[in-house]
C-alpha cells in the first residue's frame, strides 16, 4: 500500500487554525460542538437509510392493517385481517414452503457442496488451474439472474431445449417433459437455475477463505501421513467456520428473498405451484391491487429474516466482524 | 513400489480433476449456447438444439439493438455508473466518521447502518412505491439513484469500515499535527490509502445495480427508462416468437459484465478477502 505523491500536499498554513488560547478558554463547550459538527460523516447514510429504508418498514406495519384500494386510493383500517387472511391462504403457505425448499437445497449446494468444491480446487497444485477453475464458475454470478432465468427458460423449453435434447441422447427419453410447465417440477427447475447461478461465488468465497490458512498446518499433517479426507475435516473444515457460518446466512436469507428468477422463469405457475413469498407479495399488491394483504406478507418475510438473522447472531459470537 | 493407498490417491486425483472439468462444462455450456443461439434462425434452433449456425446472422444483435436493447444498455450503463458512485462516496465519507472521527452516539450509529445489512428490499417495497408516488419521482431516474444508494450503504460501508480499521492511526495524526481539516484528510491521504477496497466495491455494487430486477421492474414503467434486466423480459413477451433475437439481447446484457469481472478479478478476489475474510 503506497501513498501517492501528488496526493500529498503542504499543510496549510498555521495561521488559519484557531489559536490555542481560544480553545482553551470554553474547552468542554468546544469540544461538545466539534462532536456533534462531525455527525455530518455519517449523515448521508444514516439519512438515506433512515428515511428509504427504516422509515419504509415502520409505515410497512400500519400499512399492513389497512384495506387499501390503490386505484379509489381509499384506506380503511381492517385491524389484523390481513393478518388472519395470510393464515387461511394455501398459497402463502405454499410460498413458504417453497423459499423453506429453496433455502434447504441452496445450502446443500450453496455452502455444503461449494466448500468441499472449494477444497478441491485449492488442492489442485497448478495455481493456473486453480485460477481459471475460480473464475469459471464464477461467471454465471456475473450475469443477471433475468439472464440466466430467460437462458433456463430457454433450456427447459420442450421443443428447443437442450435439457429434453439432451436426456434423449441419453436413452433416457422417457423422462423428458414440460419443465417449468408441470405443477411438481416447476419450483425444482428454478432452484436447479440458481444453484447454476450462485455455487461459484460461494466457492470463490470459500476458496479466499481457505488460502489464508496457514500452509505450515497441511505440510506438518502431510509430513504425519495424514491423508486428503482428514486434512479436509481436521484443518479446513474447522478454519473456515466463520465463513461456514456467513455464508449460511447469507444463503438462507437470499432464499426468503428470492423473487427476480421466478418472476422472469414462471411468475408463480403453473397454478400457484412455484409462488415464493416474493412474487405471492407482488401479485397480491400490483396485480390484485390489494396492498393491504401484500403489505402484511412483507411484515411475514420481515419476521422471518430477522428471527434468522438473531438465530445466527447468537451461533456465532466468536465471529471477529464488530457490531 | 506401488502400494495400496498410492493407487487410492492416484485414482482420487484422477476422479478429482475429472469432476472438477465436467462441472466446468456444465456451466460454460449453457452460456456458450446462449451465444450460439443469437446468431441462428428460428428454423434452425428448433431443428437441433446443440447444432451449430449454419449460417451466422449476426444481424439478430443489430435488431435486438434496435428493438430497445440499446436504449436500456444505455440506461443502465447510466443508472450504475451514478448509484456506483455515489454508493461508494457515502460510504467511504460514513466508514471514515465511524472509524477515524470521535462522533457522539457512534455505536449506535453503526449499529443503525450495519443492520440495514438484514434489511431485505420487499419489505419495505410497498411504503417505498407510496413514498416515490407523493414525492412525484416514481418511475425516474432518481428513484432507482436513491434506493440504490440507500439498500447499497450497509454492505459497502462494512467492507470499507473494516479495511479502513487497519490503516494505522498514526497516519491521520500526521495529517492533523500538519495542521490538516479531516476532510482535508479523508479526501488527500485515507481515500488514496484505500483504493484497493475502493476497486473492489466499485466492482461489486456495478455487478448489483447491473442486475438488480425487482425495484426497476416496479419504479420504471416508461420504455427508455427501463433497465436492461426489466427490458429484456419487455424484449421476451414483445418479440417472443423471435427466439433467436432475445437470445442476441440476452448475450448484450451479459457480456459487458463478464468482461469487467475478467478484467477486475484480481482486485475483486482481494476485496472480498479483506472485507470478508475478516
Amino acid at each position: 500500500m503506497t501513498v501517492s505523491n501528488t496526493a500529498w500536499k503542504p499543510a496549510a498554513p498555521p495561521s488559519l487554525t484557531p489559536p490555542p488560547a481560544l480553545r482553551a478558554d470554553r474547552p468542554a463547550k468546544r469540544g461538545t460542538y466539534q462532536r456533534w459538527r462531525n455527525l455530518v460523516w455519517v449523515l448521508p447514510a444514516v439519512l438515506l437509510l433512515g428515511v428509504f429504508a427504516y422509515l419504509p418498514l415502520v409505515q410497512n406495519l400500519g400499512f399492513s392493517m389497512l384495506k387499501w384500494d390503490i386505484y379509489s386510493g381509499r384506506q380503511t383500517f381492517v385491524g389484523a385481517d390481513n393478518y388472519i387472511k395470510m393464515f387461511n391462504d394455501p398459497i402463502f403457505w405454499k410460498s413458504l414452503l417453497n423459499n423453506t425448499l429453496y433455502a434447504g437445497i441452496s445450502i446443500v449446494f450453496q455452502v455444503f457442496g461449494a466448500l468441499i468444491l472449494a477444497a478441491m480446487i485449492e488442492g489442485l497444485r497448478s495455481e493456473r488451474w486453480r485460477g481459471i477453475l475460480r473464475a469459471v464458475y464464477f461467471v454465471p454470478s456475473a450475469i443477471s439472474l433475468t439472464v440466466a432465468g430467460l437462458l433456463f427458460y430457454f433450456i427447459y423449453e420442450p421443443r428447443m431445449g437442450i435439457l429434453n435434447a439432451a436426456l434423449e441422447f441419453l436413452g433416457l427419453g422417457s423422462f423428458t417433459q414440460a419443465w417449468l410447465g408441470q405443477e411438481n417440477t416447476a419450483i425444482f427447475g428454478i432452484i436447479a437455475m440458481s444453484q447454476w447461478q450462485g455455487f461459484g461465488y460461494c466457492t470463490l468465497l470459500f476458496a479466499v477463505a481457505l488460502q489464508r490458512i496457514p500452509t505450515e498446518l497441511y505440510e506438518a499433517a502431510s509430513i504425519d501421513g495424514v491423508g486428503p479426507f482428514r486434512r479436509f475435516f481436521s484443518i479446513s473444515l474447522p478454519l473456515v467456520r466463520e465463513m461456514s457460518s456467513l455464508m449460511m446466512i447469507v444463503t438462507v436469507s437470499g432464499a426468503f428473498q428470492v423473487f427476480n428468477e421466478v418472476m422472469v422463469m414462471t411468475t408463480g405457475g403453473p397454478n400457484n405451484s412455484s409462488q415464493v413469498l416474493g412474487t405471492w407479495l407482488y401479485r397480491s399488491g400490483f396485480v390484485r391491487n390489494d396492498f393491504g394483504y401484500a403489505a402484511a406478507i412483507a411484515t411475514a418475510v420481515f419476521v422471518i429474516t430477522l428471527v434468522l438473522a438473531v438465530l445466527q447472531l447468537r451461533l456465532s459470537k466468536r465471529r471477529r466482524i464488530e457490531w | 513400489m506401488v502400494t495400496r493407498t498410492s493407487v487410492l490417491v492416484i485414482l482420487g486425483r484422477v476422479f478429482v480433476r475429472a469432476f472438477l472439468l465436467a462441472l466446468a462444462v456444465v456451466v460454460i455450456y449453457p452460456l456458450l449456447w446462449m451465444l450460439l443461439n443469437g446468431v441462428k434462425s428460428n428454423a434452425e434452433l428448433f431443428a437441433n438444439p446443440f447444432a451449430l449456425p449454419v449460417a451466422w446472422r449476426w444481424e439478430n444483435y443489430a435488431t435486438a439493438w434496435n428493438r430497445g436493447v440499446g436504449d436500456y444498455l444505455t440506461t443502465s450503463v447510466l443508472v450504475t455508473v451514478a448509484s456506483t458512485v455515489t454508493t461508494v462516496f457515502v460510504s467511504a465519507w460514513a466508514a471514515y466518521g465511524l472509524t477515524k472521527v470521535s462522533i457522539p452516539f457512534s455505536r449506535t450509529v453503526l449499529i443503525l447502518i450495519l443492520a440495514g445489512l438484514m434489511l431485505a428490499p420487499t419489505v419495505a417495497l410497498i411504503p417505498l412505491v407510496k413514498m416515490f408516488q407523493a414525492m412525484g419521482l416514481h418511475n425516474s431516474f432518481w428513484a432507482l439513484l436513491i434506493l440504490y444508494t440507500a439498500f447499497r450503504v450497509p454492505f459497502t460501508t462494512f467492507l470499507i469500515r473494516a479495511y479502513m480499521m487497519d490503516l494505522p492511526a498514526e497516519v491521520d495524526e500526521a495529517a492533523a499535527v500538519d495542521g490538516a481539516s479531516k476532510s482535508r484528510a479523508f479526501w488527500q491521504i485515507i481515500l488514496p490509502m484505500c483504493r484497493p477496497i475502493i476497486v473492489s466495491t466499485v466492482l461489486l455494487n456495478i455487478l448489483f445495480t447491473w442486475n438488480e430486477y425487482l425495484f426497476a421492474m416496479i419504479f420504471t414503467s416508461g420504455g427508455a427508462l427501463q433497465t436492461l434486466p426489466v427490458g429484456l423480459t419487455n424484449l421476451m413477451s414483445k418479440h417472443g416468437t423471435d427466439y433467436p433475437v432475445v437470445f442476441a439481447g440476452m448475450a448484450i446484457a451479459a457480456l459487458p459484465v463478464i468482461v469487467l469481472f475478467f478484467a477486475g478479478q484480481r482486485y475483486f478476489i482481494r476485496g472480498l478477502a479483506d472485507g470478508v475474510g475478516k
